[in-house]
């Protein structure tokens, strides 16, 4: 066990001529929360597609939990594992039933039980404050239920650090706090977290450093009391007016 | 020489059917295999597997059936492999099937959203499992009109297999039609027992289309 979940040094990554991220050196320490932000087109999700290799990278390294993800090999399965990932569009397979989307995974890769498999689905779908909806399918699920059971099949992987991109950006409004509560209580109880999102308020409620990206760089990150008061970079300081 | 056309002639077309029906299957199965070979080909990483599928898909789709039914069944022989009229056939329409199978369902594939493939991949599942239990299931559904709809052109593309001497439906009419000339009767016989083939399949692919389009729009 080292002390660090993610270690990215020097990672360079280009989309043919464009440079979506440069020089990115990133380190997070077990049990962290960093909350990622900036504008669209900016390479924050860029950056945490990166920590579980749904983005290849052109140069640098990138320690996953001590395993080196750029090395090759199994690694990136290894990596994957241990890596939960929630999508802003949710990502359930529509052709199974909830249950079956928590159970998938736990059976093929970690190659656990059904009814072990199912024993933990239904422990997660409880924390996650949806048990009775496991044997729907995911269309008759609202979007925030769906956004909840996507997260719930992540942790049914029992992964070390979970990465959220935009979790709340496709739900209705109404929606949106059901989800972060659920992000909310995962904190709390100690998850390594990236968040890219744009929801100050969970910013400042949950993370440890809050990183503004633009064009591919960080320019800036800090605690949130100082992140959100004494905001030194230009882009950053107009980046929260429009947000704000 | 030229005699009636009699109950035992209609009974020798009726009874052609048989290996109309069987050439079919064994050419949609083995197409269904080449297909899904061709279609996992079409959608992989690597390129060179990529392009050897394409010149395969292009090959036969850019040929006529009756060119390949030729090239395997007179080629193979002049190599030194003469191979009876029933095998050239199956193996040529086997080709050809799984060359449009492989078709349609690379377009299936390509149509399921690339978050399902990328949720799957986030989860670790292996190219196998994200396969076999997200994407093809899922590209199983958009499929199954056309391909329903591709064994209906399978089924006629069959009568080919005649001009290699292979006494199937369409061969069976033709050795009538030479001892009776009643073209009109004999071929009209021929044509009806393809539409009763044809036609209830082609309402199942109708069907299915609709019930695809009533599920895309919910």
């Amino acid at each position: 066990m080292t002390e660090h979940a993610i270690i990215m040094r020097a990672v360079n990554k280009y989309y043919g001529a464009y440079h979506a991220l440069v020089d990115i050196d990133l380190t997070v320490t077990r049990g962290e929360r960093i909350v990622i932000c900036g504008p669209s087109g900016s390479g924050k999700s860029t950056l945490i597609r990166t920590i579980n290799q749904l983005e290849p990278i052109e140069s640098g390294t990138i320690i996953v939990d001590g395993v080196e993800l750029t090395a090759g090999g199994d690694n990136v399965a290894k990596v994957r594992q241990d890596v939960g990932m929630v999508f802003q569009s949710f990502n359930l397979f529509p052709h199974m039933t909830v249950l079956e989307n928590c159970i998938l995974a736990p059976m093929k890769t970690r190659k656990t039980p059904r009814a072990e498999a199912e024993a933990t689905a239904r422990k997660y779908l409880e924390r996650v404050r949806i048990p009775e909806q496991a044997d729907k399918y995911p269309a008759q699920l609202s979007g925030g239920q769906q956004q909840r059971v996507a997260i719930a099949r992540a942790l049914c992987m029992k992964p070390r650090i979970m990465l959220f991109d935009e979790p709340t950006s496709a739900l209705d409004p109404e929606m949106v706090k059901e989800v972060l509560d659920t992000m909310i209580d995962l904190a709390r109880e100690g998850m390594t977290m990236l968040c890219v999102t744009h929801e100050m308020d969970f910013a400042r409620a949950v993370a440890d450093r809050v990183i503004f990206m633009d064009k591919g760089v960080i320019v800036e990150e800090n605690a949130p009391d100082e992140f959100f008061g004494n905001p030194r970079n230009e882009r950053l300081q107009n980046f929260l007016g429009q947000i704000a | 020489m030229i005699r009636e056309f009699s109950s035992a002639d209609l009974m020798f077309i009726v009874s052609a059917v048989r290996w109309t029906l069987i050439l079919s299957a064994i050419a949609f199965l083995g197409g269904a295999l080449g297909g899904l070979a061709v279609a996992l080909a079409r959608t992989a990483q690597g390129r060179l597997r990529r392009r050897i599928a394409a010149g395969f898909i292009q090959v036969f789709q850019g040929t006529p059936l009756l060119m390949q039914l030729f090239l395997v069944y007179f080629g193979l022989a002049v190599v030194g492999l003469p191979i009876d009229p029933l095998l050239a056939a199956a193996v040529a329409l086997t080709l050809h099937a799984s060359a449009y199978l492989g078709e349609i369902w690379r377009g299936a594939i390509e149509a399921v959203p690339p978050g399902q493939t990328e949720a799957a991949t986030a989860l670790s599942l292996s190219y196998k499992d994200r396969m076999r239990h997200v994407v093809l299931p899922q590209a199983m559904r958009l499929a199954t009109a056309p391909t329903v709809g591709f064994l209906v052109q399978l089924i006629k593309g069959t009568s080919l297999a005649s001009i290699i001497g292979f006494t199937e439906l369409t061969r069976a009419g033709q050795i009538i039609n030479n001892a009776t000339f009643k073209p009109f009767l004999v071929f009209g016989t021929v044509a009806a027992l393809y539409f009763v083939l044809c036609w209830p399949l082609s309402l199942l692919a109708r069907r299915m289309e609709a019930r695809m389009r009533l599920a895309v729009t919910r």
